[in-house]
């Protein structure tokens, strides 16, 4: 397959753009990343995402797919001849990986973005405290669905790890804004393995954002996250 | 002989596409018809992250989360198949799901619980995401295409409650003129077989909708 016959559109800082980028790191595809101006959006992203103007965009052979969750099962089903398959072959395993992708992209992360975006100390830690619930919960989760293994795909990278694993550089980045560990040997030991094993995995390591250079960049987010709390509903 | 059971509330449009889905199928399932206000202790064993309905429990295992059992019986009973084939149609199908969740019931939901000038705005909001349903009826009975496929089981709702939102909000979404093709696919949709057999009953679902923007636009008030 050529290169140019698969082109990625993103940008280095987002989580759901780094979702796409492990999936075809996993099957080996070769692809073109087309990296967005922060700050603006490319003719290209428009023409393709119309409906959302949002990235990650999947295009292959010029045709696009949108949102990230659908992009990696998009990739599965294409190359599932090559690598290890992203989801389970069980159904009832296969409902459980997203299943907690859902939750992770409807409950958790929203969490993450209340820390971020916290007006004052108060509403921080309530947001915290949330963001360390949700963990509870995927550290409960990764101990049935691992089976003791290195990843919630078991000896592979999966569906899950690629889903909740797509918010480990911000999750370090919030970790040291606050001087918090949110992953942390006595209430999510699990995790925090799985934090190691996964930022070292070959289809992540090489695309996984250095958490400095995401920190200097959440301020940006920070201040976006911080006027739009501040403005009066639409 | 593999057991099938169905959480739901008879009036739950999320429950409402796994009864499609299992129906369009046809698997054999019990229900257990729940009320939220007294949850039954199955249920927060078979739900304990989200308390809600619908559960697909099959052979003791549960399923939660409308979508995600949707998929699931789709790859547990192959026959009648919801999504198509194609990897890039398989892709087109969920993202007009999520869309229909993340955008069109959103902002409808929002236009529902609002009135005056703020439901005006919502309305402009909800009709700029029905166009884009509209668009892609383009050339199609349904969103599957000849078949009722996945988009139109997670679309369902516009075909029947969405109506009842529209009377009980005392306000217009889906005109004819402005959106022909939605207005002739919720007509097919809703008298579809099997649809057309399961839809709750219209006068008990305006009076609980009624009393759901009673208390909506009262809490707002109160703010």
């Amino acid at each position: 397959m050529a290169k140019s016959d698969v082109k990625l559109i993103g940008a280095w800082p987002s989580p759901f753009v780094l979702r796409a980028q492990i999936a075809l790191n996993l099957k080996s595809v070769e692809y073109e990343f087309l990296e967005e101006a922060l700050g603006s959006k490319s003719e290209l992203l428009l023409k393709s995402n119309p409906v959302h103007k949002k990235m990650p965009v999947l295009l292959h052979h010029d045709k696009p797919i949108c949102e990230s969750l659908i992009i990696v099962e998009y990739i599965q089903e294409v190359w599932a001849s090559s690598g290890p398959s992203i989801l389970p072959s069980d159904p009832y395993e296969r409902a459980i990986a997203r299943f907690w992708a859902a939750y992770v992209d409807e409950k958790w992360f929203p969490a993450m973005k209340g820390i971020l975006g916290a007006q004052d100390d108060e509403a921080r830690k309530a947001a915290v405290a949330q963001v360390a619930e949700g963990l509870a919960l995927l550290e409960e989760a990764f101990q049935k669905i691992s089976k003791g293994k290195s990843f919630f795909g078991g000896d592979h990278i999966g569906y899950l790890d690629i889903a909740f694993g797509g918010f480990l550089g911000w999750l370090r980045v919030i970790e040291g804004m606050g001087g918090i560990k949110l992953l942390n040997e006595t209430e999510t030991p699990g995790l925090l393995k799985w934090a190691d094993d996964f930022a070292a995995h070959p289809a992540v390591k090489d695309v996984l954002p250095d958490t400095e250079k995401l920190a200097e960049f959440s301020k940006v987010v920070i201040a976006k996250l911080r006027a739009a709390a501040a403005a009066p509903a639409k | 002989m593999a057991e099938v059971k169905l959480f739901r509330t008879w009036s739950s449009p999320f429950a409402l596409r796994i009864v499609w889905a299992l129906k369009l199928k046809d698997v054999p399932y019990d229900t257990i018809f729940e009320d939220l206000a007294n949850k039954s202790s199955l249920l927060l064993q078979f739900n304990p992250v989200h308390k809600k309905v619908p559960v697909l429990v099959h052979n003791g295992k549960s399923v939660a989360e409308s979508f995600v059992i949707l998929e699931y019986i789709e790859e547990t009973w192959k026959h009648n198949p919801l999504l198509p084939e194609d990897p890039y149609d398989r892709a087109t199908a969920r993202f007009w799901a999520k869309f229909g969740e993340e955008k069109v019931l959103l902002s409808i939901w929002e236009a529902f619980n609002s009135e005056g000038k703020e439901q005006e705005e919502c309305i402009v909001k909800a009709k700029e995401n029905l166009k884009y349903l509209e668009e892609e009826l383009k050339g199609k009975k349904f969103f599957g295409g000849e078949r009722i496929g996945f988009a139109d089981i997670a679309l369902g709702w516009l075909a029947d409650y969405e109506g009842v939102f529209e009377e009980v909000a005392s306000m217009k979404l889906i005109a004819e003129d402005e959106f022909p093709l939605l207005s002739e696919w919720k007509r097919t949709f809703a008298d579809a077989p099997i649809i057309k057999e399961n839809w709750p009953p219209r006068d008990k679902l305006v009076i609980k909708f009624q009393a759901i923007r009673e208390a909506s636009l009262l809490k707002k008030l109160g703010n």
